[in-house]
């Protein structure tokens, strides 16, 4: 009965940690972990789109850099992808301001860690929804296009109110399974030092030594998040296809 | 271009690549097994079966890897018992056993959802035939259900193994001196992050691609029904002379 004990020990002092302040902090963590997520989002559908453009190009060279990107940001793992834009960052950061003088020879600029962790998260995200993308125009009716063309509609009208209104219908399901997993690539960022939800955890953690109480909480409110999601996306689905519902 | 610094950061990191492929595989081999154990009781009809296998896969696709594994490293040995539990501890207080039992436990939430959506996808017809046959249910399963059930999860499982090379690299948080956590500590020394991390990312990438080699060529060895007949021209065509 040892097991019970330990959690009875565990509940009561929960209540005493989160009230100390802890509980706030990890609201913190939440609002900031939430706004990785968007930021990295909307970077991830700017690059996503175009490189989804540049892998349905009729140019081999475009192929051939679409390709590229999204074989390499998907199969690099996203620690060092993480590691490379801030280490990196902070390491051309430095280079440059070394050489034009504007810090000392020895000292260093670092990359804020918000920025290098949402450019390298949303530019893995990118490769994601690259894909997802290129898979919903891949989707759309040939005979739509045709039909567009044969109205006589410029490129930029048919991108306009063919393409891009059937795209986004047809990739919302895609872009909630990027959205879950940019959520949880965003607890990595945690290594290079946002006060995201991961790291409020591990701070808690380290600094009260109840490990198992706030990493319990983490992976509690990280399932919150993910799991609010599906309705939100689910109603974003239903919305977008709404001229295709059959009416009630 | 420093030539030398780079091949011997990228002589560095390969020679952290087999403690990468030990957790890699030993990660997959323990996942696979709890993810049949996950699917058999998902499939077996019972509720309580069910219930826990859809609990299971929510609580770990639902969370990111990193807290699973802070979690059991950090978070187990809250617990007296298992401080003085002689099986638990020399595994728990052991940051590798704890990367691969983290990987294992979270690839297997993944790969049961796999394995069910094949067993699902399995023709009707092709059970019914078997029936018809008159095979035993463990004769139709054998010979009918599993072999198409597995060449239809293949294409999903060779992404979740993908997905778990990359999750190897987390092994570096938890101090393990595996690819990435070589990669950190050459970083650290040199200061030179982009060119130790692109000495890693290339044998991460080459490492990935070949894996996805292996699958495709495993699949189309594994799918000759599904490829389009030779040519008939080109049969007809004569036998070119020899010379």
């Amino acid at each position: 009965m040892e097991f019970l004990n330990d959690l009875k020990d565990q509940v009561s002092t929960a209540y005493e940690l989160l009230a100390a302040g802890w509980g706030v902090q990890l609201l913190w963590g939440i609002a900031w972990t939430l706004a990785v997520t968007v930021v990295s989002m909307l970077i991830g559908a700017v690059l996503g789109s175009l490189v989804a453009a540049a892998k349905l190009s009729h140019r081999g060279g475009l192929r051939f850099i679409g390709e590229s990107y999204t074989t390499v940001f998907r199969g690099e793992p996203e620690l060092l992808i993480i590691y490379l834009f801030y280490y990196g960052g902070t390491q051309v950061l430095t280079g440059v301001a070394r050489s034009t003088g504007s810090i000392g020879s020895t000292d260093i600029l670092s990359m804020p860690s918000f920025l290098g962790g949402v450019l390298a998260v949303g530019i893995i995200s990118g490769a994601y929804q690259a894909e997802v993308f290129r898979g919903s125009f891949l989707a759309i009716h040939r005979g739509e296009l045709e039909a567009a063309r044969a109205y006589g509609m410029s490129a930029w009208l048919r991108f306009r109110l063919v393409i891009m209104p059937q795209v986004l219908r047809l990739a919302v399901p895609g872009l909630g399974n990027v959205w879950q997993l940019t959520i949880k690539d965003s607890a990595l960022i945690s290594v290079t030092g946002v006060a995201e939800l991961m790291l409020t955890a591990n701070k808690a953690a380290r600094s009260t030594h109840h490990s198992l109480l706030f990493y319990t909480l983490a992976g509690i409110l990280y399932l919150v998040m993910t799991s609010i999601s599906t309705p939100i996306f689910d109603k974003a689905e239903r919305y977008t296809s709404r001229s295709l519902l059959r009416p009630k | 271009m420093d030539f030398d610094f780079y091949l011997s950061t990228m002589w560095s990191v390969l020679k952290a690549l087999p403690l990468t492929l030990e957790i890699w595989f030993f990660g997959i081999a323990f996942g696979l097994i709890i993810a049949t154990g996950l699917t058999w009781l998902r499939a077996s009809g019972y509720k309580l079966g069910e219930y826990f296998t859809r609990a299971y896969v929510f609580v770990f696709r639902g969370s990111p890897l990193l807290v699973q594994l802070y979690l059991i490293y950090f978070g187990l040995s809250q617990f007296d018992f298992v401080r003085h539990s002689p099986i638990l501890w020399p595994i728990l207080r052991d940051p590798m056993y704890c990367t691969i039992v983290a990987m294992a436990l979270n690839t297997a939430a993944y790969e049961s959802e796999i394995f069910r959506g094949a067993l699902r996808a399995v023709p009707v017809g092709q059970i019914e035939a078997a029936k018809a046959f008159g095979m035993s249910a463990f004769t139709r399963f054998r010979l009918v259900t599993l072999p198409i059930a597995l060449r239809l999860a293949l294409p999903a499982y060779s992404t979740e193994i993908i997905l778990m090379t990359k999750a190897t690299a987390l092994a570096s948080v938890v101090t393990i001196m595996e690819m990435m956590g070589t990669a950190q500590k050459i970083q650290h020394d040199t200061f030179r992050p982009i060119e130790v991390l692109t000495c890693a990312g290339v044998i991460y990438l080459l490492l990935n691609l070949s894996i996805a080699r292996l699958f495709a060529w495993v699949e189309h060895r594994l799918s000759p029904h599904l490829r389009p007949p030779p040519e008939q021209s080109r049969l007809a065509e004569p036998v070119p002379e020899v010379l």
